[in-house]
């Protein structure tokens, strides 16, 4: 049998990876830098530990509440921000996040500073395991869907994605809603784990802890964030034996993270390479064949639901090969012909600082 | 009520020399800097060392406080922002919050998470106007930041490098095509923003007694919001942010309890975002494709 220390490890894992796959939703996939996670995470805990702990209603009947809730605060907060563009949506959702803990530290049935007392224990392993198994094969699901490939086109070039057609505003808040839900309901597990709240545990630090398992791991690969919140959920543990100094203090050490990962692999520890971090094939294409992968591409989604002939199960990268084999095929081939080179103008400037 | 303006004024008018920052720096990179909340709680401990320990003359401290906090503002540009220069601005953003963890989570290695007081080093009178009444260190907040808005003002408008300055922000390429270096500006922008910073950082240290690791991230987050109210990019946009957020948050807290203070920051924020997020004087700035 396992001790109680790694059983208590492995849960913390299984929750850490459920809050790493929901913000690698929003972050990952749809390129949209949510700094105020844990508010979600809060919410779900605070919203499921208060229907246990004061309602007495089950605790499955709590998890899923605490989920919906977090969901609909995610829709409250994801309309008006994610018509915000990166450094401002980024501000936004900490501001929002910040708001969310200031609300729960004022009120009264949250226990306010003194925090949440008297959870009973419902979560388990098992539980905690298969919520994460549950969120990582909904995630595969969601990514090999038209939804998914919506979100990547939206992450790699917003204006072209727009210009094919998608609503890029209600996909963003789509994919931030259920991301706040998944958040909520590792909120609902974290809550009767632990037994008692607090709201500094869902602070900005807790959000950037699960942004560090993020990029490490790699933004948009499904593997990378559960590889990273395993892997940030053990080091602090693992270092406490090396060095009490580097666990202490590793707060430190994931802000050098993000920043060395961004220096030296954008991509992360197994990312595809191609997350919109670093100026993928697509990127540096003109405008014109971006525009002609566009058509091409909505032009294979609209054959693949006539027909159904395409095989479901090719994934997002292999599409976007697809793609822009059939662009450079279908007319792009003008590359260096006069037309792109006219179009484009500025096309380069687009991923400049 | 009168008392409360002037409260808001000496606020103000610290959250618009943080404000400034960040507006300098957003119209050369275009880019939010996350570390420059750190950069003032590193120009608060540059000063409170240099006066408390050093025993530097209030003047000499806070101008050691401000050259030092420049000097780590191009070090942080130097690292963490030049090698992203051509990235993805995701890459850049995720980079800068790095950036700020890394140094707040130091200055907490450094110099432990206690909160230290930081007294201010010369007698305070208070000036009685009426029912008013005002510490000469309000007088000194004031004067401090209209004197170095001022100096801003005619480094930017009048002087050769803050042409350079105004070219760069207006378009990078075209400005190192007619000779202007163009990281040197940027380096330059970051040192005089962050000189701005730690000169806000030891007064609102002083004015509270209280200097910590984690001062920075309020008020950066504020003087962002400062910053966005008055119009991302513009200088004077950021001063008169600044004095409305101040005024703001003080009749808030007048108005409401205090522990919403921080709320109403954040609420203001919110709102200016979705209503106008180009701010009260900033230009509206379109998309390139």
């Amino acid at each position: 049998m396992l001790s109680p220390y790694y059983y208590q490890l492995l849960v913390i894992a299984s929750i850490n990876v459920i809050m790493a796959l929901s913000l690698n939703l929003v972050t990952g996939c749809a390129g949209q830098l949510s700094l105020g996670h844990a508010a979600f995470m809060g919410i779900g805990a605070y919203t499921a530990g208060i229907l246990t702990a004061v309602y007495d209603l089950p605790f499955a009947v709590a998890l899923v509440a605490g989920g919906a809730v977090a969901a609909l605060f995610g829709l409250l907060v994801g309309i008006p921000t994610l018509r915000l563009k990166g450094d401002y949506l980024a501000i936004a959702t900490l501001g929002f996040g910040e708001i969310i803990r200031v609300a729960i530290l004022n009120m009264k049935i949250t226990g306010g500073p003194f925090g949440l007392r008297g959870i009973s224990k419902h979560t388990n392993l098992t539980i905690a395991a298969c919520a994460a198994v549950l969120v990582y094969w909904t995630m595969t699901r969601l990514m090999n869907s038209r939804f998914g490939r919506a979100l990547v086109a939206i992450r790699e070039d917003e204006v072209a994605a727009v210009a094919m057609g998608i609503d890029a505003t209600r996909h963003k808040v789509l994919a931030f809603v259920i991301g706040a839900g998944w958040a909520g309901i590792a909120g609902g597990l974290f809550a009767h784990w632990f037994r008692y709240l607090h709201p500094s545990s869902f602070a900005f630090g807790t959000s950037v802890e699960i942004l560090s398992m993020v990029v490490l791991g790699g933004m948009g690969s499904l593997e990378g964030s559960v590889l990273g919140a395993v892997v940030l959920t053990y080091a602090p543990e693992f270092l406490r034996g090396v060095s009490p100094f580097v666990s202490e203090h590793r707060m430190l050490f994931y802000g050098a993270l993000l920043v060395v990962m961004m220096l030296v692999r954008p991509q992360g520890l197994v990312g595809e390479g191609t997350t919109g971090l670093r100026g993928s094939k697509l990127r540096k294409l003109k405008v014109f064949e971006r525009f002609q992968i566009g058509k091409a591409r909505h032009g294979l989604a609209a054959t693949r639901k006539k027909s159904g002939n395409l095989k479901d199960s090719t994934d997002t990268c292999t599409v976007k090969e697809q793609v822009v084999d059939l662009a450079i095929g279908s007319g792009a081939g003008s590359k260096g012909a006069g037309v792109a080179g006219q179009v484009s103008g500025g096309g380069d400037e687009h991923a400049g600082a | 009520m009168l008392q409360q303006v002037v409260n808001g004024l000496t606020l103000g008018s610290s959250y618009a020399l943080i404000a400034l920052g960040y507006t300098m720096v957003y119209g050369v990179l275009r880019l939010i800097n996350f570390a420059h909340g750190e950069i003032y709680m590193a120009g608060a401990f540059i000063g409170l060392m240099a006066s408390q320990v050093a025993g530097l003359p209030f003047a000499v401290a806070m101008l050691t406080a401000m050259a030092g906090a420049a000097v780590v503002g191009v070090i942080v540009e130097r690292i963490a922002y030049r090698p992203l220069r051509k990235a993805p601005r995701l890459a850049v953003l995720i980079s800068a919050i790095g950036m700020s963890i890394f140094l707040r989570n130091l200055a907490l290695a450094l110099m432990g998470p206690q909160t230290r007081a930081f007294p201010i080093p010369f007698e305070v009178k208070q000036l009685h106007v009426g029912k008013l009444r005002i510490s000469s260190f309000d007088v000194l907040i004031l004067l401090t930041s209209v004197g170095l808005m001022i100096g801003l003002h005619f480094l930017v408008q009048k002087t050769k490098i803050g042409k350079a300055m105004r070219a760069v922000a207006e378009d990078k390429e075209t400005a190192s095509l007619m000779g202007i270096s163009v990281n040197r500006i940027i380096a330059f922008t970051f040192a005089i923003g962050s000189a701005l910073a730690a000169a806000a950082g030891v007064l609102i240290g002083m004015n509270f007694n209280a200097v910590d690791p984690s001062m920075g991230m309020m008020p950066g987050l504020k003087g962002f919001t400062a910053a966005v109210l008055g119009g991302v990019g513009s200088i004077p946009g950021a001063m008169l942010g600044g004095l409305l957020l101040g005024m703001a948050e003080v009749m808030g807290v007048a108005l409401l309890r205090s522990e919403w203070r921080d709320a109403i920051a954040f609420g203001i924020l919110a709102l200016v975002l979705l209503v106008k997020p180009s701010g009260i004087l900033g230009r509206n700035l379109q998309e390139k494709v």
